[in-house]
């Protein structure tokens, strides 16, 4: 063998490790379904026992209350799973929009679902709202600030933490603040001087609560399911009047491979047991979603 | 950088063995340069691909806005100060590894590396149990009415602790490369200790310490995970541009892009700074 093919060699070797890798790692699902299609008998024919795997976008606050869910549905419903994909509903509007394989969205609000109604995925009609959503001030267990109600907010020297404008939970938040400027007895400088004691705009809701947990706030502004999954704070309510009702709509995506299963994944949670599982994790539920 | 095809091959003798050793790699580099190729484009092509998103001018609009104007000199300001706080920190303990063999030696070794490799955000987590109101000695601070988190001295600590890692590893490989002989010949010479270090170790040692210097500043600029965990996020206190890049891409791409850009640019820069003069000279 002379060196020039050798050398030939050694290059094609190289070649075929790194497709190799590139199959190991993700690829596989280009180089793959030629080979199954031509192996396998087409899926139809599989008995009805096979493992259906319902991939499932959800708004990161539904979290704990849709792990349960997705447990409860499962044993219902043998053979098929829920696999979760908890973000941001901007970050799963914006990953629905770029193709990812999605069977059902449920978002944390109704912008977001409209984002993904925009991208042809999800048929206009579709959305349901099946849980409402409350904000709450929390503060520490200590309450070191002796925080009682929303007013207090304003008083110089507590350390406050929103959740960013740019994530739902901090656009709600000013907006009770903006009613509660408003409203007759508290003040109109009462937006300012609690925006005043702002020293975080968290990325996300969730932050918020963990550094209240940890005592770096006096107090922080989340939702009522955020503040019910936590002992290590205090809720304190938001008059009915100023706050903000947040709605959560869900709906099948209209190219699911699984459209029967999807359709009865959101059944099962717009259905009383559904329902009654996400009332516990502080979910506004039916009597709210029907009023709307 | 010897091993660089086409440096180092060339100083070797004209009668090096011959048979298996033509098959070297600068004797077929379009094999090379094929099998390169992908791994070129993997890096470049996200890069092009934010440098042509935006326009020129709508870029330069972005950049005008006074709350990106305000990451920037946020940025500038605090990755400067960490910078700073590397080196005073750094140079002691990057002495001492590399003159000195001790007991735990590898134990500090690989503490100084640590921070390289866990993930930011443990960073952020832990200095936030050191540092916050109820952390070690957050706590007594805050009695004192010092409160660090939320504030850019919180962003300072954050980058430091990042950055000081790779300020100690270059400049450990800076005193290293000293020959201890002409430090002994100082002293013998009458230099004392203080002497010897700035006069013969630091000087010799520069380029180590320098490169160190500007990967430090460039990695503090970088800084998002601890930063966002312990100092939050504050336009003009405490949103640096990497959190405002975060930020801006829920709500406004072009921002976001625009920031980016710069960082791209400045960090291509740094490197290019830090190989091209300091790497200067080198044999």
């Amino acid at each position: 063998m002379n060196v020039l093919t050798r050398c030939r060699w050694r290059a094609i070797v190289l070649l075929v490790v790194l497709c190799l890798a590139l199959a190991g790692c993700g690829g596989a699902e280009i180089f793959a379904p030629a080979a199954v299609a031509a192996t396998q008998p087409p899926a139809a024919e599989e008995p009805t026992e096979a493992e259906t795997t319902l991939t499932v976008f959800a708004a990161a606050s539904l979290t704990d209350a849709f792990g349960e869910v997705a447990a409860a549905f499962s044993a219902a419903n043998p053979g098929v799973t829920v696999a979760f994909n908890f973000a941001g509903s901007n970050q799963l509007a914006t990953q629905i929009g770029a193709g990812a394989p999605a069977d059902v969205f449920a978002s944390a609000n109704q912008a977001q679902m409209d984002v993904a109604v925009e991208t042809g995925r999800i048929d206009a009609g579709a959305p349901q709202v099946f849980v409402t959503n409350r904000l709450v001030v929390v503060v520490p267990a200590d309450n070191p600030a002796s925080i009682t109600d929303l007013t207090d907010l304003a008083t110089p020297g507590v350390v406050l933490i929103l959740a960013a404008e740019e994530v739902p939970a901090g656009r709600y938040a000013l907006e009770i603040l903006d009613r509660a400027s408003d409203a007759v007895g508290v003040g109109s400088t009462f937006r300012d001087d609690v925006l005043a004691n702002v020293v975080s705009y968290e990325e996300n809701v969730r932050s918020v609560l963990n550094k209240v947990v940890l005592g770096e706030a006096d107090a922080g502004i989340v939702y009522t399911s955020d503040a019910i999954s936590e002992p290590g704070v205090t809720a304190i309510e938001i008059p009915d009047e100023l706050n903000v009702l947040a709605e959560y709509p869900i709906a099948v995506l209209n190219d699911s491979a699984y459209a029967e299963d999807a359709a009865a994944f959101v059944a099962y949670v717009l259905g009383p047991e559904g329902q009654a599982t996400l009332a516990n994790y502080g979910f506004g539920v039916s009597s709210a979603s029907s009023a709307q | 950088m010897s091993w660089l095809p086409g440096t180092g091959a060339r100083r070797r003798p004209r009668d090096w063995p011959r048979g298996r050793r033509r098959a070297r790699p600068h004797h077929r580099p379009e094999t090379w340069w094929a099998l390169a190729l992908p791994l070129l484009l993997f890096l470049a092509l996200p890069l092009l691909a934010l440098l042509f998103y935006s326009p020129p001018a709508e870029l330069r609009a972005n950049l005008a806005r006074p709350e990106v104007q305000q990451a920037i000199s946020l940025s500038l300001r605090t990755s400067t100060l960490a910078t700073l706080a590397a080196v005073l920190l750094g140079l002691p303990v990057a002495y001492l590894l590399a003159r000195r063999e001790f007991r735990g030696r590898m134990l500090l070794d690989n503490l100084i590396d640590l921070p390289i490799v866990l993930p930011p955000a443990v960073a952020g987590l832990a200095l936030l149990l050191v540092f916050g109101r109820r952390g070690w000695l957050g706590a007594p601070l805050d009695d004192l009415g010092l409160r660090v988190t939320f504030t850019q001295t919180a962003v300072v600590i954050a980058q430091t602790f990042i950055a000081v890692s790779l300020f100690v590893r270059a400049a450990t490989i800076g005193f290293a490369a000293v020959e201890p002989e002409l430090e002994d010949a100082a002293a013998i010479d009458g230099a004392g200790p203080g002497q010897v270090f700035w006069r013969i170790s630091l000087p010799l040692a520069r380029r180590g310490v320098l490169s160190g210097l500007a990967l430090a500043w460039a990695r503090a600029l970088g800084e998002f995970g601890a930063t966002i965990i312990f100092a939050g996020n504050f336009p003009g206190r405490t949103q640096t541009m990497p959190l405002a890049i975060y930020l801006g891409f829920e709500l406004d791409m072009g921002v976001a892009v625009a920031l980016s850009v710069i960082l791209v640019g400045v960090s291509f820069g740094v490197l290019l700074l830090i190989k091209g003069v300091f790497g200067r000279g080198e044999e």
